[in-house]
């Protein structure tokens, strides 16, 4: 295959990649904010407010700024061609970071979880969060996402059988744990919502699953027809509850629901659910020896 | 639309209500965790002044600095809630008029806007960029080396920042409303 990573380009690459993230709201995720706000009541707070975050989404790409303050975790999925070194991809990962920071498309968002001192340009452990897998293409993939705390905090994992919500282990107890969820974040998590689900795994590898659910595209149907009647029952069951944008009341509390599952312990059977705010910042780069192209 | 001008006072706020959208003007300060504990356990003087009549804004900005000024990029509220075991003394200690974030606050901070006469605005959750349109000038900065840029208490200069009146200062709250309405639908979805 042969594929010879230069370092410093490929750096340059991430850096416009995370600028694109920060900045740029996907296509996917404002078309569906679109109909959104044209699907509800004229004169309402819902509409007013689905009107506003989109046009400062027009400004934010027009002024190359962040979309949101919080630009989150940074979620780096990364699939490279073998024997790339790994070392090497994630150094260009980090000085990338450290870039995006000082041009501001970034906050600093690392925080020394003893001491409480930020690191002041988004590096640290675990930070960013760099995932690789591998792949036949003699090029790098690399998919990001930035996830803001707001939303992180209502996220949550259910662990099932469940009595308070008489939730058993199967899809119709996966279901009950999702409408709770929602229901108890309200607008707190940005609403509308877009979430991924993890079924199954342990507590690492469910939520690992629900955060990979929101690398999909909101209207793509998923190949298991059990998971996508779900996610189609959910999508009108959660946007019955009346939460609204910003939990304001209204018709739209969440824009997509996205479900995959892992294996388990015979012993427990969790439900994940990470909840993604409105600004669902996700963008994918591919990087080739000779040009990079972006979604 | 009612235009404020901060300082406020107690009498203009009493006659918000909940629904009501505002644009501010004038100065106002952000504050978030770090902040909030500070002004409680420290309960330093030098920002007394600052603080009466203001506005507590509950972000952590995105800044850069331009020949020496600060400079607002992106200034969207974070999540208020956090804030509620300091929220009412610290509106009450310092006579603050307005606090604003977003998700809306809990019931010890409803009871502390009716005690002293303030209330919670509702910024645009994500509206990073346009809110940030609104702060014309940053004035000063307070405990940025200790705090850092996120949690430091930013000096604002703001026009026409728009916002929601979510709970008044009579008691009432839009977040416990809709919580209501949205907890019975659940019930049922839920068969519980």
């Amino acid at each position: 295959m042969g594929f010879k990573l230069d370092q410093e380009k490929f750096q340059a690459a991430v850096l416009e990649l995370i600028r694109r993230t920060s900045t740029q709201l996907p296509a996917d995720v404002i078309s569906a904010m679109e109909q959104a706000r044209d699907n509800e009541d004229p004169d309402s707070a819902a509409r007013s407010v689905l009107g506003s975050m989109l046009k400062n989404t027009e400004m934010a790409r027009e002024d190359s700024t962040p979309i949101c303050q919080d630009t989150g975790t940074n979620i780096h999925l990364v699939t490279i061609p073998e024997g790339v070194s790994l070392r090497k991809v994630e150094a260009a990962i980090v000085g990338a970071t450290r870039q995006a920071t000082e041009k501001a498309y970034l906050r600093p968002n690392a925080v020394d979880s003893i001491s409480g001192k930020n690191s002041g340009d988004n590096t640290g452990v675990m930070s960013p969060y760099i995932h690789f897998d591998e792949w036949d293409e003699p090029s790098i993939k690399v998919r990001l996402a930035l996830k803001g705390g707001g939303c992180e905090n209502v996220s949550a994992q259910y662990k099932l059988p469940d009595g308070s919500l008489k939730a058993g282990r199967n899809l119709d107890g996966v279901y009950k744990t999702i409408v709770d969820a929602i229901n108890k974040a309200q607008g707190l998590g940005c609403a509308p919502g877009i979430l991924g689900i993890g079924v199954g795994g342990d507590r690492a590898t469910g939520m690992l699953m629900a955060k990979e659910q929101l690398f999909r595209k909101l209207d793509d149907v998923n190949t298991d027809p059990a998971l996508a009647e779900l996610e189609g029952r959910l999508m009108g069951d959660l946007n019955k509850l009346g939460i609204g944008p910003l939990g304001f009341g209204g018709k739209t509390t969440v824009l997509g629901v996205k479900i995959g599952a892992v294996h388990r312990l015979p012993a427990s059977f969790f439900v994940s659910i990470a909840y993604m705010c409105w600004a669902d910042r996700r963008h994918e780069m591919i990087f080739c020896e000779s040009e990079v192209s972006y979604d | 639309m009612i235009k404020l001008q901060m300082p406020l006072n107690e009498a203009d706020v009493r006659q918000l209500k909940v629904g009501d959208e505002v644009a501010l003007n004038g100065v106002m300060v952000t504050g978030r965790d770090e902040a909030h504990a500070w002004l409680i356990n420290d309960k330093p003087e030098e920002v007394r002044d600052l603080l009466n009549g203001s506005v507590i804004y509950h972000c952590g900005p995105v800044v850069s600095k331009e020949d020496g000024q600060w400079k607002f990029v992106a200034a969207g509220p974070t999540t208020s809630i956090r804030e509620e075991p300091y929220q009412a003394d610290v509106i009450e200690e310092y006579q603050i008029r307005g606090v604003m974030g977003k998700g809306g606050m809990g019931a010890k901070t409803l009871a502390g806007l009716g005690k002293t006469g303030a209330v919670y605005l509702h910024a645009i959750g994500g509206a990073a960029t346009l809110l940030a349109k609104s702060v014309k000038k940053v004035t000063d900065v307070i405990k940025l080396e200790e705090f850092g840029v996120p949690e430091a208490l930013w000096v604002l200069e703001v026009e026409d920042f728009p916002c929601v009146v979510t709970m008044d200062s009579h008691g009432n709250s839009l977040h416990t409303r809709i919580r209501e309405q949205s907890d019975a639908v659940a019930k049922e979805l839920i068969g519980i």
